[in-house]
């Protein structure tokens, strides 16, 4: 994992969820690309910050999270997308569903929503394999632990240390409906992460009297990194 | 096959690079009406099949799994098939970001 502060000049700026496509060209004119969300706050300095998982088998982003130096240029397109964004006048209650790298899109959110001011709360439930593998962890434990309306909960899938009290298994109907503002107060929801979690979490949600045009999600699937 | 579909299973939101080089509008926020079911839903929402390598993208309503748009990319030409919608409402640009 690895996250990558990048100058953008003539960058328009983003919308907090957006993302931006990467393309790479090799020496013989062979190009590819991939997708990734946008993990830092709408700003107005022509910066952007990318989060990179490192996929073994991936065709880009093994180049990303290894060999990629400070001062080396990359094409990028964007910002894309405007549906799966969050800004401060859509206010809450906030409520984000994340799994792995899906975190990162939320970040962008939960960042805008500190760099704004804005107190509308929030509650992240975030699952990661083991505890080394939860992203923005130390900014996570800040958010959480400093009255800033931002209530954060990790569940550990595979790996827990010995002294974990918190959850520990995949995200199911039950850790939703324990974590989950009421359907009455109208959450509006961000799922985000690999295909099955976000299924799971999204049906489990409806499931809940959660109202779908509210929960907007974002699948991974099988992206080949 | 349930398991194999599931995890081919997209977000229309991961389509906003494709559609960006068919409209000048952002597509993953339009609204449309799926001519199956009628559903009325933002494209963004909608079901997507596509890999990185795929040579286009199906786009699948989430009430009823019916197609609401092919997008087919190749030859240098792009094709887009929209015969499972209805309609498709696009916020003016000269509007939005406004709010």
């Amino acid at each position: 994992m690895r996250s990558l502060d990048l100058a953008v000049p003539g960058w328009p700026g983003h919308r907090a969820g957006q993302h931006v496509d990467v393309r790479l060209t090799a020496d013989d004119g062979y190009q590819t690309q991939r997708s990734y969300s946008i993990a830092s706050a709408p700003s107005t300095d022509e910066r952007l910050t990318l989060t990179v998982e490192r996929l073994d088998d991936g065709e880009v982003s093994p180049y990303l999270a290894g060999e990629l130096r400070a001062g080396d240029k990359l094409e990028l397109r964007g910002p894309i997308g405007g549906y799966f964004v969050w800004e401060p006048a859509a206010g809450g209650p906030l409520l984000f569903v994340a799994g792995g790298s899906g975190i990162c899109p939320l970040m962008a959110m939960l960042r805008l929503r500190q760099a704004a001011m804005s107190t509308v709360p929030a509650r992240l439930l975030y699952s990661s394999r083991s505890l080394e593998d939860v992203i923005y962890r130390d900014e996570l434990d800040r958010l959480g632990s400093t009255g800033s309306g931002v209530e954060v909960m990790l569940t550990l899938t595979r790996e827990q240390p010995g002294t974990w009290n918190g959850l520990r298994r995949r995200i199911d109907s039950e850790m939703l409906h324990a974590v989950a503002w009421p359907p009455a107060e109208q959450p509006l929801i961000f799922v985000c992460g690999p295909t099955p979690l976000v299924e799971t979490a999204a049906n489990a949600l409806v499931n809940l009297g959660h109202e779908p045009a509210r929960i907007k999600t974002e699948r991974f699937g099988p992206t080949g990194g | 096959m349930e398991m194999h579909e599931q995890q081919l299973r997209l977000d229309g939101n991961a389509a906003a690079g494709m559609f960006e080089d068919l409209f000048v509008h952002d597509v993953t926020s339009a609204r449309g009406a799926c001519a199956a079911c009628g559903a009325v839903g933002e494209m963004g929402a909608q079901h997507l099949y596509m890999t990185p390598l795929s040579p286009g993208a199906v786009l699948r309503c989430t009430s009823c799994g019916g197609i609401l748009m092919v997008i087919v990319h190749a030859g240098g030409r792009f094709r887009l098939a929209l015969q499972g919608l209805v309609w498709l409402e696009m916020q003016d640009a000269a509007v939005a970001g406004s709010g």
